[in-house]
């Protein structure tokens, strides 16, 4: 028999090269409709810019020392992500799983179970790389990226949207049908898009607050790390939220993989 | 005889929560045959398919496939196997080539292998027109085929379907009859599950029938016929004094009522039926073949499984 280790019944998945034929899959798709794809993401964050920025933000103070519209730019980068891949791996992985039975399909083959909830993390991860960065370049175009270290925001992009994915695909976990899904979708993402030191600084909270929102929301440290870069300051809090970042991803990656496969495999 | 064995099966359990869907079954599979799971629904059919596929791991039991248990050699068990579900899992986002192709990548199939392949597949199973079609497009007994075909693409040992003609008009049935009976030729060794009596008479060299997790009885079709039923089958039309005067008449066989129909299970039928003639001229009296189905019903039972 082979080692497996185990921690409360949690174990690390046994993963191969074959997760990226999962991935090539949902790419393969992703691809067969890339204009339905690309362009209402490029579309919506125009609308906020307008929307928040030149309308709202002409009533607003500079914030942290940035001008409403930069300031919003950032955050925009990292709801963007947040969301394709927070709901690539809700509704679409739920959609893949249950309605059209399409896990099913791949595990009959070689592939295991745990891969493809891996190669659907990693696909939900790209997607949110992608969707990032079609945002970043239309911010890019409104002039409100003043760092080369922008270009980190791809990396940070991919790993956010890897931790948005596997917390996305917990849910997936315990969603007995797909309506399942308005409870995380109203009551974590929306509080997060609005709440993460996104369109005001978490500085206007109480202490308490600022601490909750640091501790406990994931948003909080990738619109954090995408405005530090986006503007290239580079402080402290950066590699807080690296490392809240790094600690999270792989234990909801681990816990995700281990309920999924609890759900397919009685 | 047993290096002929290809999968074994010894004290093979599955329970879900206190449900027990398969309860301590043996059985074996030899290579080249086409073999059979027979029984109502929730008999446990599909969960044992599902174990062999290893899909779903045994609770207790051996379950060997060529030597390998499926607990501990997984994919090199599901690389030899293809499977035709029950359900229609093909990929909606995908045309029909697509399909093919995509689940030929999953297997480490080459692309160009796997594109010549698709296309003799599709050829086979008369898709070729299909090719570039989305798959909501296709009829139920294309999406069928090409489920068929799809679990051909790993070039398999062994090909698992289960229910493969649920729901199809009779073309469609005999078409995939007639394909399955062509990869038996090329030596593919077939685990079918059915409802079908007379397609499991028509596709299967032995039957396993098996009811409430457990196997029932087991054999070729035609010997399970003869006996448990035997060779004909005397039915005649029902009333209540033709059927008071049988009873009279035929003291020790046994009758049964089936709609407006008496069965009469005798291993003299054409005695019973001269008799009965002479008796009763102008009643409706047929003589007719035995086949699986009443071996089916008398040891399944008549009454509704679900």
């Amino acid at each position: 028999m082979k080692r497996q280790y185990s921690v409360a019944g949690i174990r690390l998945p046994e993963l191969t090269y074959r997760v990226w034929k999962v991935w090539q899959r949902d790419f393969d798709v992703f691809m067969k409709t890339w204009k339905v794809n690309f362009f209402p993401p490029l579309l919506e964050p125009i609308f906020y810019l307008i929307a928040m920025g030149v309308g709202l933000g002409q009533f607003v103070k500079p914030m942290e020392g940035l001008s409403y519209l930069q300031f919003i730019a950032p955050a925009l980068v990292a709801i963007t992500a947040m969301n394709s891949s927070f709901f690539e791996c809700t509704y679409g992985s739920f959609v893949r799983m249950y309605y059209q039975k399409t896990f099913d399909g791949i595990i009959a083959t070689p592939i295991n179970v745990e891969e493809v909830i891996a190669g659907e993390l990693l696909w939900g991860a790209t997607r949110s790389l992608l969707s990032a960065g079609i945002v970043l370049a239309v911010v890019a175009a409104f002039g409100l990226v003043s760092s080369p270290f922008a270009l980190l925001v791809f990396p940070v992009a991919f790993f956010a949207g890897l931790m948005f994915s596997a917390l996305g695909m917990c849910f997936t976990s315990l969603a007995p049908n797909i309506d399942f899904f308005n409870y995380p979708a109203f009551l974590l993402i929306t509080p997060m898009f609005l709440l993460c030191g996104t369109f005001f600084s978490l500085s206007q909270y109480p202490a308490s607050l600022q601490l909750f929102a640091n501790i406990a929301l994931p948003l909080t440290h990738s619109v954090n790390l995408t405005r530090g870069l986006m503007v290239g300051r580079l402080e402290a809090s950066l590699l807080m939220s690296i490392t809240w970042i790094a600690a999270a991803t792989p234990i909801f990656f681990i816990i995700c993989i281990n309920a999924m496969k609890r759900k397919l495999v009685k | 005889m047993a290096s002929n064995v290809l999968i074994r099966a010894q004290g093979l359990t599955k329970k879900y929560g206190g449900y027990v869907a398969v309860d301590n079954i043996d059985f074996v599979v030899y290579t080249g045959e086409c073999c059979g799971f027979l029984g109502p629904n929730g008999a446990g059919k599909t969960t044992t398919i599902k174990m062999i596929q290893c899909v779903l791991p045994p609770l207790s039991g051996l379950l060997t496939v060529a030597s390998m248990d499926v607990s501990s050699k997984p994919r090199e068990i599901k690389r030899m196997i293809g499977v035709a579900p029950q359900e229609n899992n093909l990929d909606p986002d995908f045309t029909v080539l697509q399909n093919l192709l995509v689940y030929a990548r999953y297997f480490d199939i080459p692309k160009p292998v796997a594109l010549k392949r698709s296309e003799e597949l599709l050829k086979f199973f008369q898709l070729e027109e299909k090719r570039d079609v989305i798959i909501d497009q296709l009829s139920t007994g294309m999406k069928r085929r090409l489920i068929l075909a799809r679990a051909l693409v790993n070039e398999p040992q062994i090909l698992l379907l289960d229910e493969p003609t649920t729901g199809l008009d009779p073309q469609a049935r005999h078409l995939i009859w007639d394909r399955v009976h062509g990869l038996r030729k090329q030596g593919v060794t077939v685990i079918l599950t059915t409802h079908y009596m007379d397609e499991a008479a028509e596709l299967c060299d032995r039957t396993l029938i098996m009811d409430k997790g457990k196997i029932i009885e087991e054999g070729k079709p035609a010997e399970l016929v003869r006996k448990h039923v035997g060779e004909d089958v005397l039915e005649i039309d029902y009333d209540e004094k033709t059927m008071k005067t049988l009873q009279a008449e035929f003291p020790s066989t046994r009758f049964e009522v089936v709609s407006d129909k008496i069965r009469v299970f005798t291993s003299e039928p054409h005695g019973v039926f001269e008799t009965f003639l002479r008796k009763f001229p102008t009643r409706g009296a047929t003589i007719r073949n035995a086949n699986l189905e009443d071996v089916f019903l008398k040891l399944t039972g008549r009454q509704l499984k679900e």
